[in-house]
C-alpha cells in the first residue's frame, strides 16, 4: 500500500484559494510570484509614520478579474460590518477554494461528512481595538452586538459552514505562525480518522492595524532598515536581514479522502504526503540554537509519511521569516538531511509576500502544490549576501525548473510550536 | 412622513441592506427585512444614538415593526 493514512484513508487536495499581498487569487498569486514581483509596500491601512516598522505585504484592492480585492463579491454588504477583515480575507479564499473544488453536499449524509477548520493566529485584533474605544469612551452600552463574533478566530469556520451547509467538524487551530499547517495537517487527520471524508482547512490573518505593527515591533520582531525600499525589506538568510514583514491574507484547502474524491472525478492537486509537529519547552518568541524543534517536527512528518525518506524530498518552502533564526531553522534542515541536503532546493516565499502569520503555512502549503504540479521552484528574493554558505540551493531572486515529487513546508510559531507537512504528487 | 419616520428608514436601510420600498410602517424587522435577534439589537442602538434617547431592554423587546419604532421615538421625544 502506497498510502501514508491510518485505516488506509489517504487524503488529496481537490481545491485551492488563496488572498495574499500578491493578489487574491490562487493562481495570480503565483504566476506574480515566479515572475519575481514583491507584495511589500509602505503601510496604506493607518498612518505608521509614528512607528519604527512602516512596510507590510498588505492584500490590493481593486477588480477581482485584475487580483484586487472587491469585498462584496466574497461577503454580502449588509454583513460585512459583523466580521473583521481576518474573517472577509479566510471567506475569501475559502469560497475559491470550495469552489475550485466542485464540492457540491447534495444530501444530508454528505454535508455532515465535510467539515470545516480554518484557524488565524491572532483573529480580530483591529475590532478588539475599536471595541476597546467604545468601551473606554463611557459608551459600553453602544458596543455591537457584533463585537464578539466578529473577533472570534472559530468564526471563519462558522460563516464558512452556514454559507455552505457544511454540518461536519467546526473547528479552528490558534497558534501563531504555525496555524495554517496545523490546520491542514489536523483537518487531514480527521479525514483520516473518518470524522469527514472532506475538510476545508487552511489560515488567515489580517493584523496589519495599528495596535498589531505596534506589538510585534515591541518584540523587536519586525523590519526597520528598509522603510524606504520596502521591496527589500524582507530578505531571508541575507546577512542584511533586520526583522519579518508583516503580511496579510488567506491560504485555504479543500482536504478530500482519496476514493471520495475519485467518485466524482474531482481534480487532484496532490496527496499529504506525510505531517509532523513539536513543541520548543525553550522560549516564548526565539527558537533554541539548532533549532532541535524544527528537527523534530521534520523528523515526524516523515515519520508519518509512508516509508519517504529525505531523499525523496525535492524541494523545501522554509519558515525563513527574515530574522535572525532564519539560519537556525537552515542548521536543522542541513542537520536532518545530512547528505541529501546537497540536491535540495529551499526557498522562502515570504520574501515576496512578507510573513502572513496564522495564513503563513497554508499559502505556503499551497505554493508547493503548485511547485510540484508545475515543476517550479518559486525564487527567495533580496538574497544577495548570505549571512552563512549553506550546500542547499536557496534559488535567489529567479524561479527555477525543477522537477518536484515530494515538497515540504515548515511553520513555526510563538510560543515554541513547529509544524511540518509534506506534500506529494499524488500517484495512483 | 415626519422627520422622525424619515431617519428611521434610512437607519433600517442602512443596517439592514435592504430596499427603500420594502421598509413599510408595518413592515418587521425579523419576519419581513431578514433581520436576526442580533441585527435588532444594533439597530435598536443604532435608534438611540440617532435620537439621543435611551431604550431600555423591555421596551426595544416590544419594537418588532418600523412603526413601532416610530411611534415609541415620537412618544419619547415628545415626552
Amino acid at each position: 500500500m502506497s498510502g501514508t493514512a491510518t485505516n488506509g484513508r489517504r487524503v488529496v487536495v481537490t481545491g485551492i484559494g488563496v488572498v495574499s499581498p500578491l493578489a487574491v487569487g490562487a493562481e495570480l498569486t503565483w504566476k506574480r510570484l515566479i515572475e519575481g514581483q514583491s507584495g511589500v509596500g509602505r503601510i496604506t491601512h493607518f498612518d505608521p509614520s509614528e512607528l519604527p516598522a512602516q512596510v507590510a505585504g498588505q492584500v490590493p484592492d481593486g477588480p477581482t478579474a485584475e487580483g484586487g480585492l472587491t469585498l462584496s463579491d466574497w461577503v454580502p454588504v449588509k454583513d460585512q460590518k459583523k466580521m473583521d477583515r481576518f474573517i472577509h480575507l479566510g471567506l475569501a479564499a475559502a469560497i475559491q477554494a470550495v469552489e475550485d473544488s466542485g464540492w457540491k453536499p447534495e444530501d444530508e449524509d454528505d454535508r455532515c461528512a465535510t467539515g470545516v477548520m480554518i484557524g488565524s493566529g491572532i483573529g480580530g485584533l483591529q475590532t478588539i481595538y475599536d471595541g476597546s474605544l467604545t468601551v473606554s469612551s463611557g459608551k459600553a452600552r453602544r458596543l455591537s452586538p457584533f463585537f464578539i463574533p466578529s473577533a472570534l478566530i472559530n468564526l471563519i469556520s462558522g460563516h464558512l459552514s452556514i454559507r455552505y451547509g457544511f454540518k461536519g467538524p467546526n473547528h479552528a487551530v490558534v497558534t501563531a505562525c504555525a496555524t495554517g499547517v496545523h490546520a491542514i495537517g489536523d483537518a487531514s487527520r480527521l479525514i483520516q480518522y473518518g470524522d469527514a471524508d472532506v475538510m476545508v482547512a487552511g489560515g488567515a490573518e489580517a493584523a496589519i492595524c495599528s495596535l498589531g505593527i505596534a506589538g510585534f515591533c515591541s518584540a523587536r520582531a519586525l523590519s526597520t532598515a528598509s522603510n524606504d525600499d520596502p521591496t527589500k525589506a524582507s530578505r531571508p538568510w541575507d546577512k542584511d536581514r533586520d526583522g519579518f514583514i508583516m503580511g496579510e491574507g488567506a491560504g485555504v484547502v479543500v482536504l478530500e479522502e482519496l476514493e471520495h474524491a475519485k467518485r466524482r472525478g474531482a481534480k487532484i492537486y496532490g496527496e499529504i504526503g506525510g505531517y509532523g509537529m513539536s513543541g520548543d519547552a525553550y522560549h516564548i518568541t526565539a527558537p533554541a540554537e539548532g533549532h532541535d524543534g524544527a528537527f523534530r517536527a521534520m523528523k515526524a512528518a516523515l515519520r508519518n509519511s509512508g516509508g519517504l525518506t529525505t531523499a525523496d524530498i525535492d524541494y523545501v518552502n522554509a519558515h525563513g521569516t527574515s530574522t535572525m533564526a532564519d539560519d537556525l531553522e537552515l542548521d536543522a534542515v542541513e542537520r536532518f538531511f545530512g547528505d541529501d541536503a546537497k540536491r535540495l532546493a529551499m526557498s522562502s516565499t515570504k520574501s515576496a509576500i512578507g510573513h502572513l502569520l496564522g495564513a503563513a503555512g497554508a499559502v505556503e502549503a499551497i505554493f508547493c502544490l503548485q511547485a510540484i504540479r508545475d515543476g517550479i521552484v518559486p525564487p527567495t528574493l533580496n538574497l544577495d549576501n548570505p549571512a552563512r554558505e549553506s550546500v542547499i540551493d536557496r534559488v535567489a531572486h529567479v524561479a527555477q525548473k525543477r522537477k518536484i515529487d515530494v515538497a515540504l513546508s515548515n511553520s513555526f510559531g510563538f510560543g515554541g510550536t513547529n509544524a511540518s507537512i509534506i506534500l506529494k504528487r499524488f500517484k495512483d | 412622513m415626519s422627520d422622525i419616520a424619515d431617519k428611521v428608514k434610512k437607519i433600517v436601510v442602512e443596517h439592514l441592506g435592504v430596499d427603500e420600498s420594502k421598509v413599510t410602517p408595518d413592515a418587521s424587522f425579523i419576519d419581513d427585512l431578514g433581520a436576526d435577534s442580533l441585527d435588532t439589537v444594533e439597530l435598536v442602538m443604532a435608534f438611540e444614538e440617532a435620537f439621543s434617547v435611551e431604550i431600555p431592554e423591555d421596551a426595544a423587546e416590544k419594537i418588532a415593526t418600523v412603526k413601532d419604532a416610530i411611534d415609541y421615538i415620537e412618544k419619547q421625544k415628545a415626552a
